[in-house]
């Protein structure tokens, strides 16, 4: 009894304590608060420092003569001569048909595993090599399409696209597949309940749901994608004037460009490659941000 | 122990001739894979009639209001032996399309599950996928189906906003008028107002009374109150244990009409489950 008379009985006088008591429990919460703000700062460190630096170095070089001229070969050449443009145009193509091959493949591709494949062996087979073919190296992927594309039809800027497209396949693959797994099934009911048909209800209910994720999926492949450089070295080689024809003929990219100017020691090839990489992450940027506006046209009632 | 109060109504219906056979259920058992889930169910359902299932968890109301729609076909590995006639048609015959079973049959849903799409295009979406593209077509068709859902008035300002952001019990008239559009023959209702608050609950009771003259209903519901004042007939489940296996299995116990089932029940069982004993 005299364990139960020393609190106060709930509803008589004077005010119940609900503080957390001090303690291991309160030091333990406020140490794993401080440990998560430090590693978010730590994570911030390096992607603040690669744009200071991009920025600092290459915001020199750019102006409209760098992004459109065409490339002057030696690299000897101050800035001021010679520029990007065939880089850019180069970049945007591969990139842009390598994604043009690589979301809709994903993504039918994740619609087999999710919603056709269960628990067969063939869903199985393409599961585990999809993830096996996430660690395939860059290199490899580039080597592989020069002996079976560049070595047939020699270089061509779809040799790279074909290089690109097989780095982002699995990585389009996986992530719209974990979209498509959060779909809930109560969605997918409720559409065959009202007689839909099985691609119907993938058509109009479960890619819908999931088309947030599954584009953020394809954008965060296009952009690592566009970065490569490896598979291109092997497959388009290199030009100095524009050449907008993706299926034939060799091409240029930014990323070979930052590359072939970054190894080679003059000051103007030095200031071009930081003006190419600063050129890369302002296309990647605005890629991201008009992505962003087309998904949340879709998504405008999912919440 | 005090019988459950009948209302008036319920008596009234109970002394009135069936309708014409909706469902005939002969000997139905269904299969999970390995697990019998239900067997040997026998009932049959009439037009224009509430029938409500009753009866403990896991006694198979769920499964066999889902083998009346062919909604289990959607679950790998279950599988239904019997018999079940569909205004005189085989529902398992081999040539029959599950999806059009299912619009003739549509089903609401335990928990509200709008698509995340509009109020409009949630109401929309049966019509659209049986064709209807015109545009003054699907207003009508809106309209008249958020009516009889008694939802109408709530919405009608708002019909381009988003159908999540509605309250629980919104939602599921909603998803009620999503299923009236397509004009089914029948509705299948798997515990529609568990979720809700009883004014909630007390809509979509008076909705069902509402739209009984024009179509057929089966609701499964954990709520014996809510079966005697929406149903005409009811069927009580239960479960059967077997030692062997250590497997349970639900059996229909007693189907007849709801005033008989609540007063004067033939099985002891349901005489139990009903005034409270047991369950």
């Amino acid at each position: 009894m005299a364990a139960v008379t020393q609190q106060p009985a709930p509803g008589s006088a004077g005010p119940v304590n609900l503080r957390e008591p001090a303690g291991w429990r309160r030091t333990k919460n406020g140490l794993m608060t401080g440990l998560m703000w430090l590693a978010f700062l730590i994570v911030l460190v390096p992607l603040v420092l690669v744009l200071y630096t991009v920025v600092s170095k290459g915001a020199a070089a750019i102006n409209w003569q760098f992004l459109s001229s065409p490339t002057i070969p030696p690299n000897i050449m101050p800035l001021g001569s010679g520029g990007m443009g065939p880089a850019v145009v180069g970049t945007l193509e591969i990139t842009g048909f390598a994604a043009l091959i690589a979301i809709p493949v994903g993504v039918l591709g994740a619609v087999y595993l999710n919603e056709y494949g269960g628990n067969g062996i063939l869903a199985k087979v393409i599961a585990f090599m999809s993830d096996v073919m996430t660690g395939v190296p860059s290199i490899v992927m580039g080597l592989f399409i020069y002996t079976i594309w560049t070595l047939q039809f020699g270089y061509s800027g779809m040799g790279g696209s074909f290089a690109l497209a097989c780095l982002m396949l699995p990585v389009v693959i996986r992530s719209s597949y974990e979209m498509l797994r959060l779909v809930p099934n109560s969605l997918r009911e409720g559409s065959y309940a009202l007689g839909a048909s099985k691609a119907r209800v993938i058509l109009t209910v479960v890619l819908p749901s999931a088309v947030g994720g599954i584009v953020s999926g394809a954008l965060l492949a296009v952009a690592r994608a566009a970065g490569e450089t490896a598979p291109l070295l092997f497959t388009i080689l290199t030009v100095e004037q524009t050449n907008s024809n993706l299926f034939s003929g060799a091409n240029t990219a930014l990323s070979t460009q930052i590359f072939a100017n970054a190894t080679s020691p003059y000051v103007g090839a030095e200031q071009r490659a930081w003006g190419a990489a600063l050129t890369l992450i302002a296309i990647t940027f605005i890629l991201m941000i008009v992505a962003r506006i087309v998904t949340a046209r879709f998504t405008r009632y999912s919440h | 122990m005090a019988k459950l109060e009948v209302p008036e109504t319920v008596k009234d219906k109970a002394a009135a001739e069936p309708g014409n056979p909706v469902f005939d259920v002969r000997d139905v058992s269904t299969y999970y894979g390995n697990f019998k889930a239900v067997k040997n169910v026998s009932l049959t359902i009439h037009e224009n009639e509430v029938t409500a299932f009753i009866g403990p968890s896991g006694c198979g109301k769920t499964t066999v209001l889902r083998t009346l729609n062919r909604m289990n076909d959607l679950i790998p590995g279950a599988r239904v032996e019997g018999d079940i006639t569909y205004r005189g048609q085989s529902l398992y015959a081999k040539q029959v399309s599950p999806t059009a079973v299912r619009r003739r049959i549509g089903m609401v849903f335990q928990k509200a599950n709008p698509f995340p799409k509009s109020i409009y295009d949630n109401v929309a979406y049966g019509p659209r996928i049986n064709g209807i593209r015109k545009k003054s077509d699907l207003d009508g068709i809106v309209e008249r189906s958020l009516k009889q859902a008694a939802l109408w008035d709530e919405v009608k300002n708002r019909l381009n906003k988003s159908a999540l952001g509605m309250s629980g019990g919104q939602q599921q008239r909603l998803c009620i008028a999503r299923t009236l559009a397509v004009e089914p023959d029948v509705v299948l209702m798997d515990e529609p107002c568990s979720a809700l608050d009883p004014i909630a609950t007390g809509r979509i009771e008076d909705l069902m009374q509402e739209i009984k003259s024009q179509y057929t209903i089966v609701i499964v519901t954990h709520n014996m109150q809510q079966a005697t004042r929406v149903s005409d007939r009811t069927a009580f489940y239960s479960v059967e244990r077997n030692e062997e296996s250590d497997t349970r299995t639900g059996v229909l116990v007693e189907y007849d009409q709801t005033a008989k089932i609540f007063e004067n029940p033939s099985n002891p069982l349901t005489g139990d489950y009903v005034t409270g004993r047991m369950g």
